[in-house]
Parts: C-alpha cells; structure tokens; sequence
C-alpha cells in the first residue's frame, strides 16, 4: 500500500513531537545542574560548575553512588543468567506448563512496583532479614528477569535452530555447539538483556525505596531531597545519572549494530 | 524437592508406556522435572516463588491480623476490611483507578501514530527512533519528574520564563499541584511503556492484507477499524494493561508534581506502612488493590498469544 506522502510527514513530525516531548525535563535538569543561583530561576546568565565539584566532595553521594552500582553490577550478573536459561525455557523448548510458565512470569511486571517492594519487606521482616543491598538486589530481580526473559526471548525467536543441527551433523559435541553456535548468534541478546537488567536497577525508585535498609541509592538520595528542601546539588546528580544512562545506552548501541554487522558479514 | 530425589531413584528403570500401566503421580511430577525446558525454568520458578508468590501470600495474611500487629500472631479477623469500607479510603481508590484509566485512554490515542511509523513507515530509522525513546526510560523516573518539576515551577520555571520573554506575560499560573500535574506525570512516564508493545503489534500487520483490502475498495478508516486494530490487539493490549497497572501503584507522581493534592492508594498504602506502622492495614489496603489489578491482568492475558507477539515464525 502506497501511503501518501502529507501522512509520512504527519506521523514523522508527530514523533519527533514525542522524541521532543521525553527529552524536555532531562534538559531542565541539566540545564538547572549549571546555574549559579542557589534556587533555580529560568532563564539565567551566571553559569557554574561548583555544585559539581561539590557532589564530587561529598562523601555521602560517593555512598550512594557505590550501593546503585553494586546493586545494578550483581543485577545485571543474575540478570544475564537466568534470563538466558528462562529464555531457553520460554523459547527453545516445548514442554508441559510452557503456556502457565510464559504468563506467570509476565506477572511480576504487570505489578504495582511500590506495592511488590513493600510486600518484600514485609516478607524479608517476617523471615528475619534486616534489608540491605542484598535484598535490593533480590527485590530488583524479580521485576528485571522477567524483562531481560523477554529481551532475550525476542532474539532467540529469530534464532535458526537448524544451524545447530548442521553443526551437530558436522560431528561437533554438545558443549562445542553451545560454545561455538548458539551463544555467538545469541550474544546481542545476551548482551542487551544484561544492559537492560544494569540500566533498569540503575534508574528503579519503587522497589529501592523498601527493599535497600540502610544502602540507599541514588534514585532515593534523589526522592528524600526533592520531597525536602531545593539544592542545586539535585539537578547536578540527576545530570551525572543522565551522563552515564547516555554512555552506556550508546554504547551498547552502537556495540550492537557493530555485531550485526560483523554477524552479517 | 523429594521429586528431584524421586526422579533419580527411578533413572534406571524407565516408565512403560501409559497404556499399558498409567503412571502414578509421583512419576508423572518426576518425568515433569525431567523436560529440559522445566530444568531452564527451575531457576526462574525458585525466583518467582521466592521473591513474587511468598511475599503477596504474606501481605494477604497480614491484611487479616488485628490492627498494629507487627509480629506474625493474634486472631483473624477482618476489621481492616471494614474500616476500609467504612472509612473514605475508597475515594484514594477512585482517584488511583480513574487517573490510571485515563491516563492509559491518553497514550493509546498519543502512541498510535508514533508506533505506526515505527513499525510501518521510518523503515532503517526506525532503530534510530527506538533508541531515543528508550534512552530516557533508563534515567530514574524521580530525575524525570524533577525536570518537569523545574519546568513547571510558577514564576521562576522554564516555561513561564519562555513565556515570559516571548510574550511579556508575567504570571501564568501553573499546572504543579493538581491532579492534572499528576495525570501529566503519569502520561509522560508510562509512554514507552504504550508505545513498544504497541509497535510490535502493529508490525504484525501483513501488508498484503491491508492492500487486498485497499484492492476491495475499503476506505482508510475501514482498513484501520476491521483489520489494523483487530490484528494490533495483543500489542495494543499488553500496552495499555502494562501502563494502567503501573500507573495504579505510582508513587512519585503524585508527591513530585501533585504536591499531594490528591493521596493515591499507593500513597496510602505507602503511609500505613512507614509512618503509621500499622502493617495489617497497609497489606489490606494492598491486598484489595493486588485484588482488582489481578482479575483485570487475568482476564486480558487469558486472550493473549506471546508467541505471535513476540515473533515466532
């Protein structure tokens, strides 16, 4: 079907509305993060680095940026492995309970996040454990796997199964086949989904906010000052939390169109 | 656990076939655990039950102890579910439910389009479009809602200082501090949450289906009424449950940007928990809300094929 050319440029400027839209208050908050004013009052002409310098003093933020890259590092490491093994189960195989097994799994995302992260705490207090980062990061994978299942079934659908078989054929073992086949064409996934479970730990407020005890992280730093008092040093960290989101979705961009393009080669 | 013991006291003598003698329970659980597929999930189910089934059972027994009980004993009883309905907590429901629902009505008009070029008409760009939608997803939602906090701001935000300058008009009010701010909030976070499920759901539209049609003489609006939608439901659906439940339980919005003008039931229930320490009521307020969130997520996934979805061929 031929769609006329006005309709093209209608849903493209549409779009690029809503591209525009998401990015709005991210350049607030990095605009706000270089005013001079100790309250932020638009527009502004004396700009300034020093609420920089000072969240890179603080010994606080250093705390809180430690606990969100601990949790966010060993989400990401659970977060690759069971995700490739429940996609396998998800995808790969047929077996009995594959249909109950694909929707239960969805549930935990389609869940109140504030209400899973305080029915956690209440388990965690009724077992006996006293919330640290390790229950964060159990709290945080409950949500994230089920996501990283789903990034890294959607490759694996894509994925041909024959080629294995033409491996085996060719007289490779089982763990050759897996070494050399499978985990090579699913890597992008693989990668993607292990980006994916850093970045969703990185960025999650709800389930941090009763699951980490005493190892806050950003995301709550952030929450307990805004409900409190203005400090410029809100825009700033919230600026180095845009930084490294940019960095590593880029990267993990670009990383994965150089993949493809080698795999395609 | 005595199933996996089971299934390996029985490897060497393999089942005969169920025609002859039907298995019994014990064998039929341990020739279960035997699929390769249930080994890969085994990791995930211990997760899940763990860290998702445990805990809901918990509150739910907890919604069932008297008032302030903060050690797992006392009598149940259900004056939590009384005071509940007796009391103005259902006004926080409606609020919740109502913001939700049209917050979801909101981006599956505002998300359409979008998703249909992505799916349709960007071709090699698309990539590039889905990157930037996805990029902010990953920024914490507070740092978001901070921005739109700053832009927002009366007299000293980003908005009325363009405003400001462009048009010399001082003061415009401003939008902080209503539940429209909220439903803003709540529309701005949950876009992607609309828009992805969405674009795979269109993408399954085969072209020749709407060209034939086009070929029948159906007018662009048929083609989108009896074949676009109809095909897209699954995406559509997953999309729209995805933000509702979500927006149900957000909590951020409305104390960010709403100033608490409206207390949701997450609020509530977040306040019952924290400040008034009366966990029994927080789990029954939470335990009604789980309630109605799992009879609308059970009735739209009982209609749902994930594999169409998700693309397999």
């Amino acid at each position: 079907m031929k769609t006329p050319c006005w309709m093209k440029w209608l849903v493209g400027s549409w779009t690029a509305f809503l591209v525009l839209f998401l990015y709005v208050p991210i350049i607030c908050v990095i605009m706000a993060s270089f005013s001079k004013s100790r309250f932020f009052k638009f527009p502004y002409s004396d700009f300034t680095t020093k609420w920089y310098d000072k969240t890179f003093a603080s010994p606080a933020v250093e705390g809180f940026l430690s606990n969100s890259l601990q949790i966010g590092g060993v989400v990401a490491g659970f977060a690759i492995v069971l995700g490739f093994l429940g996609a396998l189960a998800f995808v790969r195989y047929d077996w009995k309970g594959q249909k109950i097994y694909q929707k239960m799994i969805l549930l935990p995302i389609f869940f109140p996040q504030a209400v899973l992260g305080l029915a956690l705490l209440l388990w965690f207090t009724y077992v006996g454990i006293i919330p640290n980062w390790w229950t964060a990061v159990l709290a945080h994978l409950v949500w994230i796997v089920p996501i990283v299942i789903l990034v890294i079934s959607i490759q694996m659908y894509g994925f041909d199964a024959s080629m294995e078989e033409a491996a085996y054929d060719l007289g490779a073992k089982r763990w050759q086949v897996y070494w050399e086949v499978t985990l090579p064409v699913l890597a992008p996934g693989v990668i993607s989904g292990g980006l994916w479970g850093f970045l969703l730990s990185w960025g999650n407020f709800p389930l941090s906010a009763f699951t980490t005890g005493a190892d806050s992280t950003l995301p709550e730093w952030i929450f307990g000052k805004m409900v409190g008092s203005y400090t410029p040093m809100i825009p700033a960290i919230g600026s180095l939390i845009i930084a490294a989101v940019a960095v590593l979705t880029f990267g993990g961009f670009f990383a994965l169109i150089l993949m493809r393009r080698r795999h395609a080669r | 656990m005595s199933d996996a013991s089971h299934s390996l006291d029985e490897r060497p003598t393999r089942p005969p076939p169920p025609v002859i003698a039907p298995p019994g329970l014990v064998r039929r659980v341990a020739q279960w655990f035997r699929q390769p597929g249930v080994l890969n999930a085994l990791p995930v189910l211990v997760l899940f039950v763990t860290g998702f089934g445990a805990p809901l059972i918990i509150v739910m027994e907890f919604s069932f102890l008297p008032s302030r009980t903060f050690g797992y004993h006392g009598t149940w009883t259900l004056e939590n579910f009384e005071r509940i309905f007796s009391e103005t907590f259902y006004i926080s429901y409606l609020w919740s439910f109502g913001m939700a629902a049209l917050t979801v009505a909101i981006l599956l008009v505002v998300c359409y389009p979008a998703a249909y070029g992505m799916a349709k008409l960007f071709g090699k760009w698309s990539i590039i479009v889905t990157f930037l939608f996805l990029m902010p997803m990953f920024v914490s939602e507070n740092v978001r809602l901070f921005g739109w906090f700053l832009f927002h701001l009366p007299r000293s935000g980003v908005l009325a200082g363009i405003i400001r300058e462009v048009f010399g008009a001082e003061d415009i009010g401003t939008l902080l501090y209503t539940p429209t701010s909220i439903i803003f909030g709540l529309v701005y976070v949950y876009l992607p949450f609309v828009l992805f499920p969405m674009t795979l759901g269109i993408a399954m539209i085969p072209k020749d289906l709407v060209e034939s049609a086009r070929d029948l003489g159906a007018s662009r609006f048929q083609i989108f009424r009896e074949i676009e939608i109809p095909i897209a439901m699954p995406g559509i659906l997953v999309g729209g449950l995805l933000s509702f439940v979500l927006a149900v339980g957000a909590i951020s919005e409305s104390k960010v940007l709403g100033g608490m003008s409206v207390i949701t039931i997450a609020n509530e229930i977040q306040h019952e928990f924290t400040y008034a320490q009366n966990w029994p009521m927080g789990s029954a307020l939470a335990t009604i809300m789980i309630g109605v969130v799992a009879v609308i997520v059970t009735f739209v996934m009982g209609r749902l094929d994930l594999d169409a979805l998700l693309g397999r061929k």
